[in-house]
């Protein structure tokens, strides 16, 4: 026996949990768990590596968005910005505009905001067909919700927009529209809806000249997120001390491949080519 | 203050993850947060803890790497450290940025009590 320990000294002493022992050398591999390493005390804990994106959920499903508007020919735009620089207001005048421009292209609305249907009701009242998000204390609209919110509209019919109840039924048949526009207004915030991908074509940043020209500089992923800068109430520049050249050079300093259009809804300057633009042909 | 969303999103892969492999609960959360991810740091640790109670995450040492922003420049030809996306390049000062490196926001791994 052993004068130290008192142990019997036979070599076949049990290994301790987490431990592998050669059968024919007796070496120990210790690290040999799927934590690979070991670590006293912590015998019952293993490591398991997820390598998982905090977002894959949400973007799994912005990707299914996208293949759905595909499917059904239909282009979303995600219209980000603060509140109040006019994004319902954009929405309401390019509808009508779009009526004149593109009398049978079907369009529809996805409203987010945190509670009430103003919004919504005020894209109803123009004649398309909107539904309405409301997040509850959520900060920003996610793939799922969009999802959620296309699966009830209309868009894959022929939306005339005139205001009558005639989408009824219409067969969720292949893609054989010329094209259709989903308008998906997210929550007024320029922080949090920068990082959830939706399954738009492109994110809108929409930034009006009655706030800061440094906008893009204090809220860059938002603007870094954007393909397009709106730069919105332009009826007002001559009320108002806002720079619009420094506005674009910051937006470019974040984004250097951002386009920008000025445009007023109230005056209709700039709705053209804002038209323009959401009708291109697909990159 | 979407870092609850994103404090949601993790807790959702900790289960899914436990779904697959059961374990009883988190020791240690190992996650990485980019310095160009959008996130901040400090409130999506606070989220994370508000959140633990009654889950796996409940006494869970919350690790948060912040690996540096990095991008290409154009104009230099290089990658260069930035800390914003609002920065300019650090040795030539044009605009033409792009984000390279820490844009990543991710579970690496978990250790975990059976």
């Amino acid at each position: 026996m052993c004068v130290v320990c008192g142990c019997s000294g036979a070599a076949a002493a049990e290994a301790p949990k987490g431990v592998v022992v050669d059968a024919r050398t007796g070496d120990l591999h210790f690290g040999a768990g799927a934590a690979r390493v070991s670590v006293p005390g912590m015998s019952a804990a293993r490591a398991i590596q997820l390598e998982a994106d905090v977002l894959g959920a949400n973007n799994r499903i912005a990707a299914a968005n996208r293949a759905h508007f595909q499917a059904h020919g239909v282009r979303a735009y995600n219209l980000v910005s603060s509140p109040g620089s006019g994004k319902t207001t954009l929405l309401c005048a390019t509808i009508e505009a779009l009526r004149r421009r593109a009398p049978g292209l079907p369009l529809a609305v996805i409203e987010g905001d945190q509670q009430t249907s103003h919004d919504a009701d005020r894209i109803r009242a123009t004649g398309a067909p909107a539904i309405q998000v409301n997040t509850g204390k959520g900060c920003h609209l996610d793939a799922p919700m969009v999802a959620e919110a296309f699966a009830r509209l209309p868009i894959h019919g022929h939306a005339h927009a005139q205001g009558h109840d005639h989408h009824g039924h219409h067969d969720h048949g292949p893609a054989q529209d010329p094209g259709a526009l989903l308008f998906i207004e997210n929550v007024g915030n320029l922080v949090c809806p920068a990082m959830w991908d939706l399954g738009e074509a492109a994110k809108v940043a929409i930034l009006s000249v009655t706030e800061g020209e440094d906008k893009p500089l204090k809220y860059p992923d938002l603007f870094a997120a954007a393909r397009l800068m709106v730069i919105h109430k332009t009826d007002l520049l001559p009320h108002v001390d806002f720079d619009v050249a420094r506005c674009i050079a910051y937006a470019q300093r974040v984004n250097p491949g951002i386009e920008v259009l000025l445009l007023s809804s109230r005056s209709g300057v700039g709705m053209d080519a804002w038209l323009d633009w959401l009708l291109q042909p697909a990159a | 203050m979407h870092e609850m969303s994103l404090a949601g999103g993790i807790l959702k892969l900790v289960d899914d993850a436990a779904a697959r492999d059961p374990f009883a609960r988190v020791q240690r959360l190992h996650l990485q947060a980019g310095a160009l991810a959008g996130v901040e740091v400090r409130a999506l640790r606070f989220a994370l803890e508000a959140m633990a109670p009654g889950t796996r995450l409940e006494g869970a040492e919350i690790v948060i790497d912040e690996p540096p922003g990095q991008a290409w420049c154009l104009r230099c030809g290089q990658t260069v450290a930035i800390a914003s996306r609002s920065d300019d390049c650090p040795q030539c000062g044009s605009h033409q940025l792009q984000p390279t490196g820490g844009t990543e926001l991710k579970v690496v791994d978990l250790m975990v009590i059976d």
